[in-house]
């Protein structure tokens, strides 16, 4: 039987489960001093002096450094989406000059333990001039740094792209329809805070940090060279990770400095990051404002769309670069046809924590934008929103569909997709149109319940390329190395079954090792949905090689011809004679290693797509809103392990639910962020959630890579805002009363009283 | 988040709590259950200079029905009011409310008198016992006394107890069969501080409200009895009319607090819902 298609059990639980997982924090060594950031309480202002003799002297104090102690150290570079004009905008990783949100890094202290390193970090006293900060982005720009380069403006860099004929489109619109829409600012929130441990052999001089996560192998490079070292002279390793979202694993500000200080101070340097920094420190996300304007014929047919949005970057410009903003400007059209389509994004810096990907980055906020557009066009022409959809849905037949504009510098080429189908499947599914009766018959009843529904379609499967090393071992288990990342989806069972698809191992003899850069040579890490498609089309390639150059082994010690030989259930058997050899007998006897290596290039993204469905109940009465009931249905191509996927679409559909409902990142007039932590900044808990059903599909296969697979990740969390929304107003009988996520109840009051 | 350095103290007896409390005063601070205290402490917000920990007095630890009050001592968790503690409508309206109370484990470990003499504004049952009228016992290494709810709580954080006090006691009216009660609260989440909550507790004679107590909580810095309210109840007929004129009266009678999950706007409506849910309740 197939290893493919299974939901087999995890082969990452055991030691999580048992209590045996070695998170970031779990890491120690012999001698390790603890560090402590001093983190601006200003968003904006010029520093003025930075006094730290008080804190150097409190007894256990071993260093305190400001940004003159490192001046050597370079801002901390991009790693995707390098827009021409960003470079002024990136982070130093201690604040020069200038600090530009609270929770800047402004000074670090280093002390025998963490109890003394924040006594000693509350004794540094930062002198700042207050400047007004800079909070919308959707004003002017304002200079970055004003003293030190007046002409710097906050806008880094606005992004266009372009397609089909505006000035027709709108020529001959039957209507048109203008909206402006806004996502607030939330993001991935792992349970484990961020955290290092940063140790230099002194011997070897090999600089290794522990509870690295999600891009192990760039980050070593960028580490490298920021401190002036050989990538082969540090290490980068990773440990259970308890959950990235896209936030975790980037290269900050701290990592850099327990690397640093770890080199400087020779000994072993430990960061743990509380909630509270976590909060105001790590990546945010979201937040943008979308101006948008459609034409439409009669039929609700998008004829051209025209798009200006803002992303509120932050402080600063930290390693995704341009990312979000090229994805959402990307992929705004979505499933639809759409022949003609103008966008403009500006990316402007403002002053609140720099922001970043988090989980569909660029997506939940532009699904929020088209779907909402595609609900109002139903409203506006008195049609089934549907419909609507239907005549603009990209169909089968003109599938491989070229948008004819970049994403991430590939071309955007929609390589499979049944959309028509999938929404009727659904609607089947639902019931929808007795599921419409019967919430018709409740609102008669009393009560505000609605259906919204929100069509999306994802992306995954980001090259360039990724490599896996592949071994029978001694102990006739399989060893998988690759430079893969695991944030917890479950990297190693999939790869396993992936492997033992190809050659009949049991899972459990196949052991996947990743987020190790002194295992393999080159790394690509865990983002974009990019895991099963790219390193699992690597680990196929792969095992095919073994498999081959197993029965090549083998054809001699069985005296057979190598077109009689077959691999199965981990051993070679010939067909003639019926002998069997295992797989580490053939090592033993022909005394060859039994490897090989499987190296996967694609071009192009591959585009995985989806519906969500949400019900509703408001209570007007408190403006409070209960999601009933939550289905999400996703075309993966195909499901390597259905339950791993159903996992990923639930736990992406809870964090979406909270970025419609609950979570924003809110801050006063002066940019003191207000949600600093669990009690102000509210993630869904398991009373909140409703049951989510998952329609897993497997209709559109890629044809781009050998397994027909797309990515899983993410499309969980694209829709929810996008079909909370339309649900709330229909709840409501008011069309279009949802402009603004997340729907709190102060914002649904408002609206409500209006 | 590691709290600034602090000496502790675990006390064997009243008397040494007593003594431990004259002797430091305003460096000195009460742990009972510390699901507020060790959180404050942990974001420095809190930092005693020592920690007097009474959960080594057992004998603190009681629910006491007597005469017609049921005392609660000052180690009494949350959790032990999850089913009714005694006979009569009381249990049955403490179960219902402390469902409320944050989670099942802080319940666990959180106290009663420590929720009142720590007097958070969103404090469920800081409402009960201004609602209530309960009726607390403050000693100190000099002496008691007693002090009633609306005598008790100052404002935000703020109570009659004196650095050098312990809330030993609280006394809450046992409810005799003819009161019965309502609670409803609304927060953004589960376990969440209330955006505003109510509790009404109706005496019911031959279809007629004799006398009523209506509180309204996490509205202001303090939990709100509304005594002319309460006066309007009586001697009426519970209808809907009335308990709609009531919450309207209420919403008016109230000047609420702002914070980032409500308006002032958004919780004077909220007044409205809760009292008219809880007074609903009530009578049904």
């Amino acid at each position: 039987m197939s290893a493919i298609g299974r939901s087999l059990k995890r082969l990452e639980d055991r030691p999580l489960l048992t209590g045996d997982g070695c998170f970031a924090a779990d890491n120690r060594a012999d001698g390790q001093v603890h560090m402590r950031i001093v983190r601006s309480p200003i968003a904006f202002g010029r520093i003025l002096d930075i006094e730290t003799d008080e804190a150097k002297a409190l007894p256990g104090v071993i260093a305190v450094w400001t940004a003159a102690d490192i001046a050597d150290l370079p801002p901390i570079d991009f790693r995707m989406t390098r827009i021409a004009g960003l470079e002024p905008y990136r982070q130093h990783v201690l604040a020069r000059d200038y600090v530009r949100y609270v929770g800047d890094p402004v000074a670090v202290v280093f002390a025998d333990n963490p109890y003394i390193a924040e006594d000693a970090a509350e004794l540094v006293f930062c002198d700042i001039e207050e400047e007004t900060p800079c909070l919308d982005a959707t004003a002017d720009p304002v200079a970055f740094m004003p003293e030190r380069d007046p002409a710097l403006l906050s806008e880094a860099a606005v992004i266009t792209k372009s397609y089909g004929d505006m000035e027709a489109a709108f020529a001959g619109a039957a209507a048109i329809i203008e909206m402006e829409l806004k996502v607030g600012r939330h993001t991935g929130v792992p349970l484990e805070t961020r955290g290092a441990l940063a140790v230099r052999d002194p011997e070897t001089g090999v600089l290794t940090m522990y509870g690295a996560a999600k891009v192990p192998h760039y980050n070593r490079d960028s580490i490298a060279r920021m401190l002036g070292l050989e990538p082969e002279q540090v290490r980068l390793s990773e440990g259970h990770v308890g959950g990235g979202f896209g936030i975790r694993g980037e290269l900050y500000p701290e990592d850099v400095l327990v690397c640093a200080a770890a080199c400087r101070l020779g000994v072993p340097v430990k960061w743990v990051e509380d909630r509270r920094e976590h909060l105001m420190a790590a990546n945010h996300s979201r937040d943008q404002v979308h101006r948008i304007k459609a034409a439409v014929d009669a039929n609700g047919f998008v004829r051209g769309l025209v798009d200006t949005f803002y992303t509120d970057q932050g402080g600063y410009v930290r390693t995704h670069g341009g990312t979000v903003s090229d994805l959402a400007a990307a992929l705004l059209p979505g499933p639809y046809l759409i022949p003609a389509y103008h966008v403009e994004g500006h990316i402007r810096l403002t002053n609140k924590t720099p922001s970043g990907t988090y989980r569909a980055p660029g997506r939940y906020e532009t699904t929020f934008v088209r779907e909402r557009l595609m609900d109002a066009i139903a409203a506006r022409l008195g049609l089934d929103p549907m419909e609507v959809r239907r005549v603009n849905l990209i169909p089968e037949d003109r599938m491989p569909f070229d948008r004819g504009i970049e994403a991430l510098g590939t071309h955007v080429l929609y390589d499979s997709g049944k959309y028509h189908d999938l929404l009727d499947r659904t609607l089947t599914r639902i019931g929808y149109q007795d599921l419409k009766a019967d919430l018709a018959r409740r609102r008669v009843a009393g009560e505000a319940v609605g259906l919204g529904i929100a069509f999306f379609v994802e992306k995954s499967g980001l090259g360039p390329h990724d490599l896996v090393t592949m071994a029978v071992q001694p102990d006739d288990t399989i060893e998988i190395v690759t430079g893969a990342a695991s944030v917890g989806q479950g990297v190693e069972t999939a790869m396993a079954q992936i492997c033992s698809d190809v050659l009949g191992v049991p899972i459990e003899r196949i052991r996947v090792i990743h987020g190790q850069t002194d295992r393999i040579a080159i790394g690509f890490g865990a983002f974009a949905s990019r895991v099963t498609v790219m390193t699992g089309s690597a680990v196929k390639i792969a095992a095919e090689a073994l498999r081959d150059k197993a029965i090549a082994l083998a054809a001699p010690l069985l005296q057979a011809d190598v077109r009689t030989l077959t691999l199965e259930m981990g051993c070679v058997v010939s067909r003639d004679s019926g002998a069997t050899i295992g797989l580490a007998e053939i090592v033993a006897q022909s005394g060859k290693d039994l490897d090989a290596e499987g190296l996967f290039r694609a071009d192009h993204m591959n585009y995985p797509y989806g519906i969500h469905v949400a019900q509703v109940r408001v209570d007007e009465a408190v403006s409070g809103i209960q999601v009933e009931r939550y289905l999400v249905a996703y075309d993966v191509g195909r499901a390597i392990n259905p339950m791993l996927i159903e996992g990923q679409i639930v736990g992406a559909a809870a964090q979406g639910i909270g970025g419609a409902l609950l979570e924003e990142f809110i801050y006063n007039e002066e940019g003191q962020p207000l949600a600093t932590s669990f009690a102000d900044y509210l993630m869904p808990t398991c009373h909140e959630m409703p049951p989510v059903e998952v329609l897993l599909r497997e209709d559109a296969p890629s044809p781009q890579n050998p397994l027909g697979v797309k990515g899983a990740g993410e499309g969980g969390i694209t829709a929810v805002g996008a079909a909370i929304a339309a649900a709330v107003d229909d709840a409501l009988g008011r069309p279009g009363l949802i402009t603004s996520l997340p729907i709190s109840p102060r914002r649904l009051h408002a609206l409500l009283r209006r | 988040m590691k709290p600034a350095s602090f000496d502790y103290i675990r006390p064997g007896s009243r008397a040494e709590i007593l003594a431990a409390l004259a002797a430091h005063g305003d460096d000195g601070k009460i742990l009972a259950g510390g699901q507020s205290l060790v959180a404050a402490m942990n974001f420095r917000l809190a930092r005693p200079e020592v920690l007097i920990d009474i959960n080594g007095t057992k004998d603190l630890d009681y629910l006491q029905p007597s005469g017609d009050s049921l005392a609660i001592g000052a180690l009494t968790r949350h959790a032990a009011f999850h089913k009714p503690v005694v006979d009569g409508p009381l249990g049955p309206l403490l179960a219902k409310v402390v469902r409320n109370i944050a989670h099942y484990p802080i319940r666990q470990r959180g106290t009663f008198t420590g929720s009142l003499a720590h007097a958070d504004p969103a404090s469920e049952w800081c409402l009960v016992a201004t609602t209530l009228d309960a009726e607390m016992l403050i000693v100190n290494a000099e002496g008691e006394r007693r002090c009633r709810a609306g005598d008790f709580f100052k404002g935000t954080f703020t109570t009659a107890v004196g650095a050098q006090d312990l809330l030993a006691e609280v006394r809450l009216p046992l409810l005799d069969d003819g009161w019965r009660s309502g609670f409803y609260e609304f927060s953004r989440r589960a376990g969440d501080f209330a955006l505003a909550m109510s509790l009404a507790a109706l005496k019911l004679e031959n279809g007629r409200i004799t006398e009523a107590r209506l509180g309204v909580g996490g509205v202001a810095d303090r939990a709100i009895r509304l005594h002319a309210l309460e006066n309007e109840l009586a001697g009426k007929a519970p209808s809907r009319e009335l308990f709609e004129d009531v919450a309207a009266s209420a919403k008016a009678a109230i000047k609420p607090s702002e914070d980032i999950h409500a308006s002032a706007d958004y919780r004077r409506d909220l007044i409205r819902t809760v009292v008219l849910r809880a007074l609903t309740e009530a009578a049904a």
